[in-house]
């Protein structure tokens, strides 16, 4: 075949000499090498206790945010739901009762809010759909668990700690 | 005296084992325990050089070779040659002749006395080599020539012949 | 014999058998830690500080998983394979000095379980029958990948047995006895066979990194060609025998080669510290000085575990007949001569 790129190499195999058959240089060589990194740092981070930084546009576990007078933002609209390319949303919406305005923001809120975490592929669709910013997945990663139903997060995981506790 | 008579009647019965037991590989193993049994006969004989080269050399080499060709062969019952009738007469027939010259041999031969050896410690390693490097040195040179003979021989005959072409 | 030597030979067997499984056990953790170092990494470390109780945790899962023997396997070989390959790797040890005659009050014991007069041999023909296990187990298991790991074992051996004895008969010319005592008390001070015999010692490690089955030349058990090679077939405890008597073979072929070449017991000045530290405590200082020569050869298989890559098998055997066995003989007559010239 013609070269397409002038990049092409002819390599030539030049019968070994005497040191390089003899193999013990090379060995050496290459115990020499091994031997460096037995006194190298170890790159590891032993995770559970040290963590790693993750970027800033790292998407992990959702939580459903509050406002500056600590109401949930979430109206239940459910455009997160109609985002979400895997399915995994699914809520209920309830009308804010006399008395609640301190709990919720809008008129109507979400009664029920669950995430299949095992279904969610984290692309962050229902952040962009979200038109009351209520929603970010700015969480850690999420934990491994033993049964399927533990990882259906509800409102008791998601929505963000009250604000003045 | 008692343990001598004890290995022997092992050393008796395992080989009396390697021609009866039905799986080759079997029948190896227990010709490896027949001389294992050797060795201590040997041992007992205060002949502590032969028995650890019948170790190495007959156990830890032979031995292992038979086992190596024997794993290699298809030993299935299927593959087996049927024997006709006449065959096993004609074995049945061989071997009482064989018999009775083994029994006629020794009769005629008469029980000899006991072999007393002169040198006790002659099995040692030391005195070994001394009595084979010195007394019989000519004896000892040739018979390695005739191994090497062997060996040149086996390399003859597995080499390749040349392509008359 | 009286009864008190019966005795104190019997506690001596048991504690050198205490002694090989607990560095077999260590042994295990030693190679993961170390593997990890040259790896940049940190290796276990969950079980206990440093993961130090990692091998009681990795033996504890050993006899709590599944016992499986085959349907088509032979029964009573498949479970004597891996029992003879631990009992061929145990037996070595029986002839190795592990240290000078210790004094304490008027007794006098002997730091080695049996000084018989052929001991290398017994050493070689022990190292011999150390493949029946591999080969028994391989062919008992009735799988094609276990047989072909215990042929590769078999012919292996026999071929680096051949040059070890060589290189064995050179070492043997110079010190002119068989018995591994003798051998290590003619090496007192510093004058170790190593300074005698670099080729000798030279073949005789690369003779043993092959008869141990340890990496380059690891190919009974290569994982990338065989699955397990001869242990495909194994669970549980068995193939923790298996995986044990490995180590064990280790720890062995280290001391041998500590006693034979690198002086045993022996270093600089030991004179010194033996008068100064009496009959009852000098000894002992020889029998450590001994382990960590050990420890320095086990940590050797380790790092070049970790260094080389596996041989391919026409390599192993042009590596052992063509270069090994000439080089081998070379290194007998070289010595002869010298010996001749001195003389």
């Amino acid at each position: 075949m013609e070269p397409l790129s002038n990049k092409r190499k002819v390599i030539e195999q030049k019968p070994l000499n005497f040191l390089e058959r003899a193999y013990l240089p090379a060995i050496i060589q290459g115990l020499a090498i091994t031997m460096k990194h037995f006194f190298r740092k170890p790159v590891t981070i032993s995770y559970p206790e040290e963590k790693r930084e993750f970027s800033e546009n790292f998407r992990g576990m959702h939580s459903l945010k509050r406002d500056e007078d600590g109401r949930e933002r979430c109206t239940a609209c459910g455009l997160c739901a109609l985002s979400c390319p895997a399915e995994a949303i699914t809520m209920i919406a309830a009308e804010r009762q006399l008395g609640e305005e301190n709990l919720y923001r809008e008129e109507k809120y979400a009664a029920v809010y669950e995430i299949n975490m095992l279904r969610c592929i984290f692309c962050g669709l229902c952040e962009e759909a979200c038109p009351k910013e209520a929603i970010y997945l700015d969480g850690d990663i999420v934990p491994a668990d033993y049964l399927r139903k533990d990882f259906i997060y509800g409102k008791d995981k998601l929505v963000e700690a009250p604000l003045n506790q | 005296m008692n343990t001598f008579y004890f290995i022997a009647f092992l050393s008796i019965f395992f080989s009396i084992l390697v021609i009866t037991a039905k799986n080759p590989v079997h029948s190896i193993l227990y010709l490896i325990l027949t001389f294992f049994t050797f060795t201590i006969h040997y041992i007992l004989l205060n002949a502590q050089f032969l028995a650890i080269v019948n170790f190495i050399v007959y156990m830890g080499a032979i031995l292992v070779l038979f086992l190596y060709t024997l794993m290699l062969i298809n030993l299935n019952k299927e593959s087996e040659p049927a024997k006709s009738n006449l065959v096993k007469i004609a074995g049945v027939i061989g071997g009482c002749c064989f018999l009775v010259t083994i029994i006629a041999s020794i009769k005629a031969l008469g029980a000899s006395p006991a072999v007393v050896l002169k040198d006790p410690s002659l099995g040692l390693v030391k005195n070994l080599g001394k009595v084979l490097f010195n007394e019989y040195l000519l004896p000892f040179e040739i018979s390695s020539v005739l191994l090497l003979s062997a060996m040149v021989g086996a390399v003859l005959l597995a080499t390749k012949e040349p392509k008359t072409t | 014999m009286e009864l008190t030597d019966i005795i104190v030979k019997f506690i001596l067997v048991f504690i050198i058998f205490a002694i090989s499984l607990v560095i077999a056990m260590y042994s295990t953790y030693a190679e993961r830690k170390i593997a990890a170092f040259f790896q940049d990494r940190i290796g276990p470390n969950r079980a206990g500080p440093w993961g130090i109780f990692q091998p009681l945790a990795d033996g504890g899962k050993m006899f709590l998983k599944e016992e499986i023997i085959p349907t088509n396997a032979s029964g009573f070989l498949f479970i004597a394979g891996p029992s003879l390959a631990i009992m061929t790797a145990c037996i070595g040890s029986a002839v190795i000095p592990w240290g000078q005659k210790l004094t304490i009050g008027s007794h006098v014991i002997d730091l080695q379980v049996a000084d018989i007069n052929v001991g290398v041999l017994y050493i070689f023909g022990v190292v011999s029958l150390g493949v029946y296990g591999v080969m028994i187990g391989g062919w008992a298991s009735n799988n094609k990948y276990s047989l072909l790991g215990a042929i590769r074992a078999a012919s292996q051996n026999i071929s680096y047995e051949i040059s070890m004895g060589l290189s064995i008969i050179a070492l043997l010319m110079v010190t002119g006895t068989l018995s591994l005592r003798q051998i290590a008390e003619q090496q007192h001070g510093w004058h170790w066979n190593i300074l005698y015999q670099p080729v000798g010692f030279l073949l005789f490690i690369v003779c043993a990194f092959a008869e141990t089955n340890r990496t380059p030349f690891d190919l009974p058990e290569c994982e990338t060609e065989l699955v397990g090679g001869y242990h495909t077939e194994y669970s549980s405890m068995k193939l923790g025998f298996y995986l044990f008597s490995e180590y064990i073979n280790m720890f062995i072929s280290s001391a041998v080669m500590a006693t034979l070449y690198w002086g045993g017991y022996n270093y600089p000045g030991m004179d010194w510290v033996l008068a100064h530290t009496g009959p009852a405590i000098g000894p002992l200082i020889g029998t450590a000085v001994l382990f960590a020569k050990i420890f320095l050869f086990i940590f050797f298989f380790m790092w070049v575990r970790w260094t080389i890559p596996r041989f391919r098998y026409d390599q192993l055997m042009d590596l052992g007949w063509k270069i090994l066995i000439p080089l081998a003989i070379a290194n007998i007559v070289i010595t002869g001569i010298v010996i001749t010239l001195i003389k």
